[in-house]
């Protein structure tokens, strides 16, 4: 049953991905991507990690994505794009990846992972113990976040800013 | 609670490999659409793809090792994911508004 499950999931987090590379139209790839990020939270929530489940939809699907969204609507940008490389590139790309994906699998192939059998039982992705993690082992990242955020925000209204005329 | 572990009971039958995996699959398209894209937005979806990718990597090994830290470590790489696409969109909306496109080939200017 759950096997059914992952192989699902897996599934569809592969096929939306890949048919997010084929869009002509980037306002679908944005939505094929985002059925992606639900699969993979499903994922989170099969590994046990119901805290990342949550926060992943949160962060991905409620921020990520409609900012995406909201760009391409504000740009006009939902409609089919002209341009696109030559096949002899496509091809050439498609290889290279292809090719990183063998170096990446074979290495994982000759590793022999170890974990712990019943590790799964704990209670290691639920909110209460993360909440713990976060808030004593690193609690100095997880202030320096609401810091990384302040200057990202700065930053943006920063590089939109219409140039001064008098400048 | 009781729900819970007969569920998890049954979670242990899926090996890790098949999560490292798949990650390993979504990490490719990532790099594929990548290189293989000329539209900026897309190529923004994959490095967020790739994003995701390792964030699943590091949660199936951080679930089987039963290590909270690794869980904590995705909490930490999501949100620079989003505070890198908030700067990310502010510059392609800057872009667009200079080159009116969003074709990469039209940012050649630091190509040899």
């Amino acid at each position: 049953m759950t096997q059914i499950f992952f192989y699902f999931l897996s599934g569809i987090a592969i096929a939306s991905s890949l048919l997010m590379l084929f869009q002509r139209n980037a306002m679908y790839s944005v939505l094929l991507l985002l059925v992606c990020f639900f699969a993979v939270a499903g994922l989170y929530v099969m590994l046990n990690a119901q805290f990342l489940a949550i926060v992943h939809i949160i962060v991905y699907a409620g921020a990520i994505m409609v900012l995406f969204l909201y760009v391409l609507m504000f740009l006009n940008l939902n409609t089919s794009t002209s341009f696109s490389k030559s096949n002899l590139l496509r091809l050439a790309a498609i290889f290279t990846g292809g090719m990183l994906f063998l170096v990446l699998f074979s290495s994982f192939y000759q590793t022999q992972l170890q974990y712990i059998p019943d590790s799964l039982h704990a209670e290691t992705g639920s909110v209460q113990t993360l909440g713990k993690v976060l808030f004593t082992e690193f609690l100095i990242p997880f202030e320096l976040t609401s810091i990384l955020f302040l200057s990202a925000m700065v930053g943006v209204v920063i590089i939109n800013k219409k140039e001064q005329s008098n400048g | 609670m009781d729900n819970t572990g007969t569920l998890s009971q049954q979670l242990v039958t899926i090996p890790l490999e098949n999560y490292v995996a798949l990650s390993l699959i979504l990490f490719s398209i990532g790099i594929i659409g990548i290189l293989m894209r000329r539209n900026l937005i897309v190529v923004f979806l994959s490095i967020e793809l790739m994003l995701n990718a390792i964030n699943l990597l590091a949660a199936a090994f951080s679930s089987y090792n039963n290590d909270p830290s690794g869980q904590a470590f995705v909490f930490f790489i999501m949100v620079v994911a989003a505070a890198e696409v908030a700067i990310g969109l502010a510059m392609l909306v800057m872009i667009y508004r200079n080159t009116k496109t969003l074709d990469i080939n039209a940012l050649n200017k630091l190509k040899w």
